[in-house]
């Protein structure tokens, strides 16, 4: 083989395993869910309701995760004061649920803002798996 | 034409214009005066509040508003103008001190920020203060914050390209 086709072959091989090495840590946060709702796997179809819905019970600024995160979570969202949110779907943003830490403490803001209340282990886990499955 | 009473009467107040503008930045000083036109506000300097504060909006310098409006703030973050932005008590303690160390007033500072605040005023949006009135009134009309471009008032860099950086002067 030629240096650049070893180097290219390098290349495919690292991005490989750093894609892959991103998923366990999003695998482990849904398993986490799933212990805690008692749910053998979640439902992409499920989480897209939940994500397009219009909710009552939480702040009238906020009615919807599509508030501010748009339509379709490929594209980058926008927050209320104007400034982007980067794409909430794991094909467009690979870093989106690989830090448990920041999931919850978005979770922890957003279900409160747009739903008045946490969201249950299901909820999350629904969502995670329709924005993973874009 | 105007009559020479008249050109005397805009003389006269050219002239109280000039006088006053010099006796502001002959009293207040040379500082006094780039605050007043926002052309050199001090960027957030620290680590977690320009990571925190900058989620969602640009960290706001500190010395746009009083103390006492940045402790009311950070005392009602779980409803945040209609979100729920709640940190971990002790990261909002940490924030609070910055914010309260930097804040316009911080050290007995007599800030052009805080010129038309009453001692009892506690704004809690800084385009709620008369120094922001005073520098978007007659320069940017009201329908230009409702531009999708921009959506707030609180979009700051969508006009001050250098906002970030502490710039907020005419764009």
């Amino acid at each position: 083989m030629r240096l650049p086709t070893i180097l290219l072959a390098v290349t495919l091989v690292a991005t490989a395993g750093l894609a892959l090495a991103a998923s366990p840590v999003r695998q482990a946060i849904l398993d986490g869910y799933a212990k805690e709702a008692g749910v053998a796997a979640f439902s992409a179809e499920r989480g897209k309701a939940f994500f397009e819905a219009s909710h009552a019970g939480g702040k009238p600024e906020t009615p919807s995760c599509t508030t501010c995160h748009g339509m379709d979570p490929r594209m980058p969202g926008r927050t209320r004061a104007g400034k982007a949110i980067e794409p909430m779907a794991v094909s467009a943003n690979p870093k989106r649920f690989t830090d448990s830490a920041f999931v919850e403490k978005w979770f922890k803001r957003n279900c409160d803002s747009v739903l008045g209340r946490p969201c249950s282990a299901a909820e999350k886990g629904d969502l995670i798996a329709y924005l993973s499955s874009l | 034409m105007p009559s020479s009473r008249n050109r005397a009467r805009l003389l006269a107040a050219a002239l109280a214009v000039s006088v006053s503008a010099l006796a502001i930045g002959l009293l207040a000083g040379p500082r006094a005066e780039a605050e007043e036109e926002g052309m050199s506000i001090p960027p957030v300097a620290d680590a977690t509040v320009q990571a925190e504060c900058s989620a969602c909006h640009m960290a706001f310098p500190a010395a746009l508003l009083p103390a006492r409006s940045w402790r009311a703030l950070m005392a009602g973050l779980d409803d945040h103008f209609g979100e729920n932005a709640g940190l971990d008590p002790a990261t909002t303690a940490k924030i609070t001190d910055y914010l309260v160390a930097n804040a316009a007033d911080a050290g007995g500072h007599r800030s052009p920020v805080l010129r038309g605040l009453g001692p009892d005023d506690v704004p809690l949006r800084i385009s709620e203060t008369p120094w922001w009135e005073r520098q978007h009134r007659g320069e940017v009309s009201p329908s230009a914050f409702k531009d999708p471009r921009v959506g707030s008032k609180a979009n700051c860099v969508a006009c001050h390209r250098d906002a970030a950086r502490g710039f907020f002067g005419d764009d």
